[in-house]
């Protein structure tokens, strides 16, 4: 192409082709000699110390506030899922959970340690389950919870999209083994009210899940996963399908369950039903029920404020151990001159 | 093969090609297909099409299938976009050539037509100023002794005006009879050869001419040429469209692939390697994990007998997982930068030459890193060192030296009186040095005549003899008048006996025509003409002379002549004209038969001219020997004048800090010891601070190369600095195959056509746009004005462009390691199911946008000031030495990856959400942190900031926010209001000062203890 391009221009006469550049403006200009101006960073050893120094002494504060929002949490964990199980299938605890026939209740007490202030955050904690499973996480059809039957494509809900020839509604493993333990709370005699409104996310409920959508054909399988659905009740009231369908992302996990409205006094003796159906047995996976107040960070959670303390305490040392090698590297310096 | 061409016979017209031009590569219709077939022979790319097809399985595919067709379709569109426009822009300019408006004879009648309808055999005719459309061979012109002049410039880039000749049976055929000319023309085939025509012409009655009329080069017109002082000419097309010369020379050379590009491929291959190994290992462990835990999970319901494939379901998901380990766009990325480091260049006024007002240009824009690890730079000295403006100084006439005293003989007074006197010693040394060349006088105007020279020499010697009154007139055809002191004298030019770098010499056959004497004359080096002298005659004054010059630095040339007697010329013409029409051959042949005319000569005298060194020439070669780079010197002189010119440029040290070792001899046994010698005296003063440097001669290089390879491979590689005096171009070729053999990076820069294939051999090849045309500059990939250039071009641009790449290549493997770690990391507590924790837009946006644009930019680096380069060139040596860019840095990077994928990760876990973490919201924090994570490293990495890596920077991480919070508005996408329910909680924005703040410490002990430190 070269060899066109010169031919042309040759037969003009050999005018000389001013550089274009010349003629364009500054900045551009500068561009093309790589001369922008441009800014150079030195690191010096005083800027480095200083640095340190800084960072330090914004850390370790920020960390024990951190902290201290975390303390200030008060959070009751009760692992019930074996004292749940009568003495008897102990040994058995599968059989236990699989037999219908069985009563599931069991009442336990948990005793307030602290005051805790309203309102008081209900979650069930399940360790050592897999919500994250590719195959699960997975197996569930966005558009067929907002549009319901008239949306059809649910091959990704496999292998549990039909029953009997039927779509169901909601398709997928992940509401087939929807959780389906309940609790209820009791104060001395009175029965503690439990808000179980508005524990999903809002835009889950006006968005993701369809308010025409009613459960169609759900755990009507010979393989009974989890909990069931009330079909007169539409998927975005289905509070805690919506709350169980955000998939979490960690094997163990906290899940909303509900909403204590008053004040706990510290020392105070609860009672607590619990309907223990679902089965985590099976695997070796442990069931909690976590009460929890909620601080400006959100839950109970040490690790932010106790990784700011100890990043601050190490910058300050560093800038310390740098402070006192430059002192010395630069008395060895002042000394050579002399 | 041979090709008949009948002149302007519409029968035969069919059988070759019309004079339609492509070079395009592409039509409409199979633009797709084709191009698509080229991208995909590049393994990446067959690498990235695999993956992207296995992803369409959704049975396996972790993301959504657009995640690698988007950057794979994007990264194909761009190029395919490239690929059009260049071909579209081939398709404008072959257009514009083929619509061209010609005057062709057919059938008797002149028409005018399109350049592209032109058939082999019409009759094509050209004005003043046109542009030949396709190879013709000259049959009339309207001067009268049937010559035209064209100018080659567009064909072998020499600005000299050539001068063209009918062939002799065409000759005196007036211009309305040519119109009705038939005849036969006998050529070969096409080929790429400019400097090569052999063929035969007859012609048919009426015009009858029996013999068989040889044709050369010079009864030629080749495409692309002008036509120039030539009212008009005329010629029949003998080679047409894309068979031409030039269409046939048009190809696309080999691409070269640099050191850095060598090592991307190497370390990508290490790369696939390793993501092999983890998708075994993830795969077997994840089979081992179904089987042993997931059976017994009843809500993922593994079904009891799986399908065939099913143990390979889960390898191929973490192959899918980990193949953005490749970086995609990688390739892109380079070839974008690369572009820009050519353009640097191209635009770089400090390489700008004033005088010539020549800019430098990077022909190849692919290469600019292997400049930054130059360690052998091979350099021609005439025209490239020096400036080839070749000025008359001294001369020796007949034993008597004229110009010692003064230094320039055109002063010296004994000369004037000699010329004045008529000495007939000084004139008959005046007439060859105005007679025996190929310049071409032209007289303007105002009667100022200028003469157009091929050869510098030629031209130096035909101003010095009209200084000295013998003044070359007018060349008018075959006759050439000289102006003596006002007396006109008429020669005839009978044969011209032409230089070829074999032969080193040139001769003439003139007829006085006062006296009708035939007299040869000859011109050449010492060692090609004195042999030829008559025995025993004052040779030794002249071998004593050529020394003396030789040690001034001067070049020299050998003047002889011998009167020729009727009957020699007439059998030696017959021979000379067979050998002038034979094919096979031809140029040997007429080699030996010129050998039989040049012999018994009297020699007349020896000239010396001087050939200035281009300014900065010793500073840019004492610069770069102390960036480490070994300079040898390749040139056609003698031995004494390289020496001379090697010492005044620095390019070796006078005697007590220097050591000159030479290599010569004849024979084989010779040239044995000598190599020996040498090698024992360089070992044993390899300790002693001394320059050594070895000279060697032709001859014994062509003996040492032969039969003393190893030897002399030994010697190379010991030596910094060498001098081959006396080389040929294929010697100057096979030396830079020798140095590339021995792994080393060479250079070679060079001016003229004689320095084309060292160019072409070396890794980088530069020309200088010189005296010598444009043949180097056009074959090089880097062409500059000026040999002291190239400092800047090595330490400042070769070095930047091999910092810049060596950053920009092993970022990107840094960033999609260190995502594809994070996915593999997440991988270990989702069950080792292959689960990805990015969405399908992330991924695919983190690779393409968010990491992209920011590296891109980091080509506007600085690490130091050119300042500093260009004072302290030792610095080169990082380059030289592919300290930034080895499997070590490289482990470096990736060992950084993995550090930084574990703290993202850990942190992003435990300290964001904990156990009330949701996919979506965890996969958004970890992605945050990835991308602060590379706004932190590019700052980190960056040296210098200009207003453009602030932009690309921060403004990439703004960018990143406002991209996702567009898209959380969309409440069909996965990640519906993520992004505003973490920027709302104070805990993310802790989370992610907290990251920084731990890898800033973490990369400031990397810094002082580590290896990423530079120098």
């Amino acid at each position: 192409m070269d060899v066109e391009v010169r031919s042309t221009s040759g037969s003009g006469g050999g005018t000389l082709p001013v550089p274009i550049y010349r003629r364009r403006s500054n900045a551009y200009y500068r561009f093309t000699q790589q001369n922008l101006p441009a800014c150079k960073p030195v690191l010096t050893p005083g800027l480095v110390i200083t640095i340190f120094l800084l960072t330090g002494v914004i850390f370790i504060p920020i960390g024990l506030m951190a902290l201290r929002a975390s303390q200030s949490v008060v959070e009751i964990v009760y692992r019930y899922d074996t004292d749940c199980i009568h003495e008897s299938f102990r040994s058995n605890k599968v059989a236990y959970i699989k037999d219908r026939s069985i009563s599931k209740n069991c009442t336990q007490f948990l005793k307030v340690q602290k005051h805790m202030k309203a309102p008081i955050y209900i979650y069930y904690q399940l360790d050592n389950y897999y919500q994250n499973h590719r195959r699960y996480v997975k197996s569930r059809s966005d558009r067929q919870l907002l549009h319901g039957l008239k949306y059809n494509d649910i091959s990704s809900c496999q292998p549990e999209e039909s029953n009997n020839g039927l779509p169901i509604v909601p398709c997928g493993l992940i509401a087939w083994s929807l959780f389906n333990d309940t609790y209820t709370f009791s104060r001395e005699t009175a029965e503690l009210k439990v808000n179980r409104k508005n524990i999903a996310w809002k835009s889950d409920r006006e968005h993701k899940f369809g308010k025409d959508v009613y459960p169609f054909n759900f755990q009507n399988g010979t393989l009974v996963g989890g909990g069931k659905l009330n079909p007169n009740v539409p998927l975005s009231e289905q509070e805690d399908l919506i709350v169980w369908m955000r998939t979490a992302a960690l094997p163990s996990f906290r899940k909303l369950y509900g909403r204590i409205e008053v004040d706990l006094e510290a020392g105070e003796l609860l009672s607590v039903k619990f309907v223990n159906n679902y089965n985590t047995y099976s695997f070796g996976g442990k069931k909690k029920l976590v009460l929890s107040t909620s601080g400006w960070l959100g839950g109970k959670n040490d690790f932010l404020g106790v990784a700011y303390i100890a990043v601050g305490c190490c910058c300050i040392f560093i800038s310390l151990l740098f402070m006192l090698l430059h002192v010395r590297n630069s008395r060895i310096f002042f000394g050579k001159y002399h | 093969m041979r090709r008949y061409v009948y002149i302007d016979d519409s029968d035969q017209q069919d059988l070759y090609c019309d004079n339609r031009i492509s070079n395009r590569k592409y039509t409409i219709l199979n633009f797709l297909p084709k191009n698509l077939w080229e991208q995909f022979s590049r393994f990446m790319n067959q690498y990235f099409l695999l993956i992207a097809c296995l992803q369409l399985w959704s049975l396996i595919t972790p993301v959504n299938p657009a995640s690698t067709w988007g950057p794979l379709i994007f990264i194909f569109a761009v190029s395919a976009t490239k690929e059009a426009w260049d071909d579209y822009n081939r398709y404008l300019s072959d257009k514009q050539a083929n619509e061209k408006e010609v005057w062709v004879v057919k059938q008797g009648t002149k028409k005018q037509i399109q350049a592209q309808d032109i058939h082999v055999g019409n009759i094509v005719w050209l004005r003043e100023n046109d542009e030949v459309p396709c190879d013709l061979v000259l049959i009339g012109t309207s001067e009268p002794q049937g010559i035209c002049f064209i100018e080659t410039a567009a064909l072998d880039g020499e600005t000299d005006l050539k001068t063209r000749v009918i062939p002799s049976a065409c000759m005196g055929i007036a211009s309305e009879l040519l119109h009705k000319i038939k005849g036969v023309i006998e050529c070969s085939n096409p080929d790429k050869d400019i400097r090569r025509f052999d063929a035969n012409l007859r012609l048919f009655p009426p015009f009858i001419d029996n013999d068989l009329c040889p044709l050369t080069i010079n009864n030629t017109l080749l495409q692309s040429c002008y036509l120039r002082n030539t009212e008009w000419a005329c010629g029949v097309a003998v080679y047409t469209g894309n068979e031409t010369k030039l269409g046939m020379s048009r190809g696309i050379p080999e691409p070269k692939l640099t050191a850095v590009d060598a090592m991307i491929d190497k370390l990508i291959g290490a790369i696939f390697l390793f993501q092999i190994v983890v998708v075994i290992v993830l795969g077997i462990a994840g089979n081992v994990w179904k089987d042993t835990e997931a059976r017994k999970q009843w809500y993922v319901m593994y079904p009891t007998e799986g399908p065939w494939y099913e143990l390979l379901v889960i390898p191929l998901r973490f192959e899918l997982l980990c193949s953005i380990m490749i970086p995609i766009s990688i390739k892109v990325s380079l070839d974008l930068v690369k572009s820009l480091y050519a353009k640097f260049i191209d635009w770089d006024e400090e390489m700008y030459d004033e005088e010539t007002t020549t800019p430098s240009h990077a022909t190849n824009t692919a290469i600019s890193e292997d400049l930054g690890q130059v360690e052998y730079i091979l350099t021609d000295k005439t025209g490239t060192l020096t400036e080839n403006r070749m000025i008359f100084r001294r001369c020796c006439i007949n034993g008597i030296f004229y110009g010692n005293e003064s230094g320039d003989a055109l002063k010296d007074k004994e000369l004037l009186n000699a010329v004045g006197s008529n000495n007939p010693d000084v004139i008959r040394f005046l007439t060859v040095m105005a007679l025996c060349n190929t310049v071409v006088p032209l007289k303007s105007k105002s009667g100022v005549i200028s003469y157009k020279a091929q050869s510098q020499d030629e031209d130096a010697l035909v101003h010095a003899a009209a200084r000295l009154h013998m003044v070359l007139v007018n060349k008018n055809g075959n006759i050439l008048e000289i102006n003596f002191n006002g007396l006109v004298i008429l020669y005839e030019i009978l044969d011209t006996l032409e230089f070829t770098s074999d032969r080193k010499r040139m001769s003439v056959v003139v007829k006085d025509c006062q006296n009708e004497k035939l007299i040869l004359l000859s011109k050449g080096a010492d060692e090609a003409i004195l042999p030829c002298a008559v025995s025993g005659k004052q040779v030794r004054t002249f071998v004593e002379a050529v020394e003396q010059y030789a040690q001034l630095g001067l070049r020299t040339l050998c003047l002889a002549w011998r009167e020729l007697r009727e009957d020699e010329y007439k059998e030696w013409s017959l021979m000379f004209k067979d050998a002038n029409s034979t094919f096979v051959d031809r140029e040997w042949k007429l080699a030996e038969v010129c050998q039989r005319l040049e012999h018994d000569l009297e020699i007349l005298g020896i000239t010396a001219i001087e050939d200035h060194l281009q300014d900065g020439v010793p500073e840019t070669i004492e610069t770069l020997r102390k960036a480490g780079i070994n300079f040898w010197m390749l040139t056609g002189d003698k031995q004494n004048t390289a020496i001379q010119i090697a010492l005044s440029c620095n390019f070796i040290s006078p005697e007590p800090k220097g050591q000159l070792l030479l290599i010569n001899g004849k024979s084989e046994d010779e040239v044995c010891r000598s190599i020996e010698r040498v090698l024992l005296t360089m070992k044993i003063t390899t300790s002693e601070p001394k320059d050594v440097a070895f000279v060697v001669d032709g001859w014994a290089l062509e003996i040492a190369l032969k039969h003393h390879r190893h030897a002399f491979t030994e010697l190379a590689i010991l030596s910094r600095t060498a001098i081959c005096c006396r080389v040929t171009p294929s010697q100057k070729a096979q030396l830079v195959e020798l140095l590339k053999t021995c792994d080393y990076k060479t250079l070679a820069i060079g001016d003229g056509g004689n320095d084309v294939r060292m160019i072409q051999q070396a890794d980088i090849g530069v020309g200088i746009s010189g005296r010598e045309g444009l043949q180097a500059a056009r074959a090089a990939d880097y062409s500059i004005g000026k040999f002291k250039f190239l400092k800047r071009l090595i330490l400042v641009h070769g070095r930047y462009s091999y910092n810049r790449t060596a950053f920009l290549s092993q970022y990107s493997f840094y960033k999609s390691l260190l995502i594809c770690f994070i996915q593999i990391f997440f991988s270990f507590i989702s069950g080792v199911s292959g689960t990805s924790l990015f969405n399908s837009v992330s991924l695919m946006a983190y690779n393409v946008f968010y990491t992209s644009i920011p590296v891109v930019v980091s080509v506007l680096d600085k690490d130091l000031s050119e300042r500093t380069v260009m004072e302290h060139p030792q610095i080169l040596f990082y380059c030289q030495a592919g300290r930034l860019l080895n499997p070590s840095t490289f482990a470096g990077w990736f060992g950084r990856s993995l550090f930084h994928a574990l703290v993202v990760f850990v942190v992003s876990i435990h300290a964001y959400a904990d156990e009330k973490s949701e996919m979506d919201e965890l996969s958004m924090v970890a992605l945050s942190g990835c991308i602060w994570l590379q706004a932190f490293v590019m700052t980190m990495e960056t040296n210098s900031f200009t207003i453009l890596q602030h932009l690309a920077i921060w403004g990439n991480l703004a960018f990143f926010y406002i991209i996702n919070c567009i898209v959380s508005t969309i409440p069909s996408a996965g990640m519906y209001t993520i992004m505003f329910r973490l920027c709302k909680q104070p805990s993310y924005w802790i989370t992610m000062i907290y990251l920084m703040e731990l890898l800033c410490i973490s990369a400031h002990c990397d810094c002082r203890d580590g290896p990423g430190a530079s120098a």
